[in-house]
């Protein structure tokens, strides 16, 4: 059995309604969790990223790759390892402030993770963290320890590719040249 | 200056410039401004279209693949909402799976009235898309030009295959200054993937080193156009050629490096062969499981090679050595020019002594037996002889589909209609309606059995409404012939609802007016095939078959290609 890897996809589409409805779909015809999820307008207009991660073989990222490939409104799908990206997670925590006043434990805490008390009120004290999912889940433990998270939030993940080619302007590009050849 | 036109005039205009002549339709609540639109363009001068009238949204989309399968052109079926959207799933399925160009335009609620659970409202495109090629909600009359061109481009191009438009009630009644576009180029969409000449003379290598080449053809070519330059591939290398069920009509059945069909019911030589060649070279096939039975020992003593317009096809189910992702009207030249002049002829006639094994166990007591009740096979066996191989082949599902791809012959090209990926049974009936409208120079045999006879048994509406020129050849052995042989094979003879009461067909060809004949007697077949064929306009034969037949050769599902049976043994 070929070893089960964390791979991170990343899609581009055109901005047309229910596209993510196909790629996931994609994931769950071959029976793939989806670990985290992160949609947003991508720095070239009109166009839609998806950064996708999942656990599976080799084998099957690749034939993602093609499956999700083949819908007409994508693009371009690529997947990464993560020694292939730098990436982050974002986090919040809502931490009881009467805890924040009595224990000087969750100070140290927030100080010791590099995380970010964004604000504070009588009732409440909102704590940020990037980092990666190891970072994160490390500070949510450290503090719930203490009893004194009231909310934890996750975000899916975000990431850059550490190659020096743009893959998808050279995609467009190549496109544009064949549009008007 | 335009004046403003409705939207449903609109989608007239729209279809008339994609060249479509023939719809296949039928009409409801969220259609009807586009049918109101539809009366003055299939009459008088604006006419533009023949509508079909169907009897059921299935039927419709039947209808269009089997219209799209024979002429080549983007099939057209055009449904109202809900109900009608539903119905028509199973042919987008089918279509999918069987990479055929058809359009389905279905009726939707307005704009303003989705997702209130208006009446016949469904979801269609959310439903659609992971059976469809494309699917789009044209949300407003001004979407019309570029939606439907962008569609039937979608659907022709490349790897051709179904696309559904879901068209809400607002978009078919709003005003529109009409302007008709030309799709021919989507971003996102890359049709014809370049050809790439390395992975060419890898290939060529290959071939050229090749002691035992054998090829499986595909309805990649026929759908490539590319029947001519298939030829002249495996002339020039002179290697022999299985096909799949789809492809049976790409390669000419007449050719002598023509090996047969491939498959779990194919000929028994090629199939043997595919476990002893040392190059299999793949054109325009995706490695289905009923042609490579257990992947763990399919093929595993040969470099293969791929060549695929989808890369998706490319090492899905069997890994290539070397793949060719391109259309192949233009990969197959190319390779041709880089193959040497081959001569393979002592591996051509190695298949001989396994094609008499299988002629002499198999295929003569299946066309040419001498007692008892008559056979599926000596049916197929004297149609295909009384039509000389003119004719189309259109089949249902199960043992009837088995022995009429089998046995019939396929001198011609685009001459066979198969539901080989979904295995639709209720196909038969109305893809062989389609195929009338887009072959109307050529006869079309429809075989079926009792099964799928009346799972789409209302299309006999059409073909007598239309007098569809449809020969139906009724095999009717009272069972479910494919299941029942399965019981008996691997389910301990346990008949679970194979049985099946039939009714009388004869009176049912009467209610609709079709000329209908009855054969029991083999000395009386080759004479009810002639009146059949002589008769202008549609006809039943009804034939009445041995009841537990089985289909031979077979590879039993997920076995090695190796353990194919000339016989049971039980």
């Amino acid at each position: 059995m070929e070893e089960q890897k964390l791979y991170t996809i990343l899609v581009y589409s055109e901005n047309i309604a229910g596209v993510l409805n196909q790629i996931t779909a994609v994931f769950t015809r071959r029976q793939v969790n989806i670990e985290s999820l992160n949609v947003c307008a991508s720095s070239t207009p009109g166009v839609h990223k998806y950064t996708i991660t999942c656990y599976c073989t080799e084998e099957m990222v690749k034939m993602l790759k093609k499956q999700i490939e083949k819908r007409i409104d994508v693009l371009q799908a690529r997947y990464y390892t993560d020694e292939d990206i730098f990436m982050l997670e974002s986090s919040l925590l809502k931490i009881s402030a009467p805890a924040v006043m009595e224990n000087s434990e969750v100070c140290r805490i927030v100080r010791h993770h590099g995380a970010r008390i964004v604000e504070v009120n009588p009732t409440y004290a909102a704590v940020e963290k990037t980092g990666t999912t190891e970072d994160i889940l490390s500070l949510y433990e450290a503090l719930n320890h203490l009893g004194v998270v009231r909310q934890f939030a996750r975000s899916g993940r975000i990431c850059i590719t550490r190659g020096t080619r743009e893959q998808l302007d050279d995609y467009l590009a190549e496109r544009e040249k064949e549009k008007n050849g | 200056m335009n004046s403003k036109i409705t939207g449903s005039e609109a989608l007239m205009l729209a279809l008339q410039a994609e060249g479509v002549k023939t719809i296949f339709g039928y009409p409801g609540g969220s259609i009807m401004p586009v049918y109101d639109a539809l009366y003055d363009y299939t009459r008088g001068e604006k006419k533009a279209f023949d509508h079909i009238l169907v009897r059921h949204e299935q039927g419709a989309t039947h209808a269009a693949e089997g219209y799209a399968r024979v002429s080549g052109e983007v099939g057209v079926a055009l449904v109202t909402s809900g109900p009608g959207a539903t119905n028509t799933l199973t042919g987008v399925a089918d279509a999918m799976l069987d990479s055929t160009p058809i359009v389905v335009i279905a009726g939707q609620v307005p704009i303003s009235a989705l997702g209130t659970d208006f009446f016949q409202e469904v979801d269609l495109v959310g439903v659609a898309q992971p059976i469809s090629k494309w699917s789009y909600q044209i949300r407003h009359a001004e979407d019309i030009a570029w939606a439907v061109s962008r569609a039937f481009y979608i659907a022709r191009s490349g790897r051709p295959g179904p696309v559904v438009l879901d068209f809400p009630k607002n978009a078919q009644t709003e005003l529109v200054d009409f302007k008709p576009e030309k799709v021919d180029f989507v971003r996102s969409y890359v049709p014809y993937p370049k050809l790439e000449m390395d992975a060419v003379q890898a290939a060529a290598d290959l071939i050229n080193r090749a002691q035992k080449p054998l090829a499986l053809v595909g309805q990649g070519v026929e759908l490539g156009h590319a029947q001519d330059e298939l030829v002249a591939f495996l002339e020039k290398a002179d290697i022999p050629a299985g096909r799949t069920m789809l492809g049976l009509s790409a390669l000419p059945s007449t050719h002598p490096l023509n090996v047969g069909m491939l498959g779990m019911h194919g000929n028994y030589a090629v199939n043997l062969k595919e476990q002893e060649c040392d190059v299999l070279i793949a054109i325009g096939m995706r490695f289905s499981d009923r042609v490579t039975g257990s992947l763990k020992t399919y093929a595993k003593q040969a470099k293969v090679i791929h060549l695929d317009i989808d890369k998706s096809e490319i090492n899905k189910n069997v890994r290539a050595h070397v793949a060719v992702v391109a259309d192949c009207k233009e990969s197959l030249p190319a390779l041709t020019a880089l193959v040497n002049k081959g001569d393979h002829s002592a591996w051509r006639e190695s298949f001989k002594p396994l094609d008499a094994q299988e002629r002499a166990k198999v295929i003569e007591p299946a066309i040419h037996p001498t007692e008892g009740p008559l056979l599926m096979g000596e049916v197929v066996n004297v149609v295909a002889e009384a039509t000389q191989g003119d004719a189309v082949l259109v089949t249902d599902v199960g043992q009837n589909q088995l022995f009429a791809t089998r046995y019939f012959k396929y001198p011609k090209r685009r001459s066979i209609c198969t539901s080989g990926g979904l295995g639709t049974m209720g196909y038969g009936m109305p893809a062989a309606i389609g195929a009338t409208f887009g072959a109307p120079d050529r006869t079309v045999c429809c075989f079926m059995g009792d099964g799928g006879f009346q799972m789409c048994i209302e299309e006999l509406g059409t073909i007598m409404e239309q007098q569809a020129p449809v020969k139906m050849i009724l095999m009717n052995n009272n069972y479910l012939g494919n299941v029942r042989q399965w019981q008996d094979m691997f389910w301990k003879r346990r008949k679970s609802f194979t049985r099946m009461m039939n009714p009388c067909y004869e009176l049912i060809a009467k209610g609709y007016g079709i000329p209908y004949e009855a054969v029991t007697d083999r000395e009386e077949l080759a004479a009810a095939v002639g009146r059949m064929l002589e008769a202008k306009g549609p006809y039943i034969l009804e034939c009445a078959i041995m009841e537990e037949d089985n289909v031979l050769p077979m590879t039993p599902p997920g076995m090695n290609l190796d353990d194919m049976m000339l016989e049971i043994q039980v």
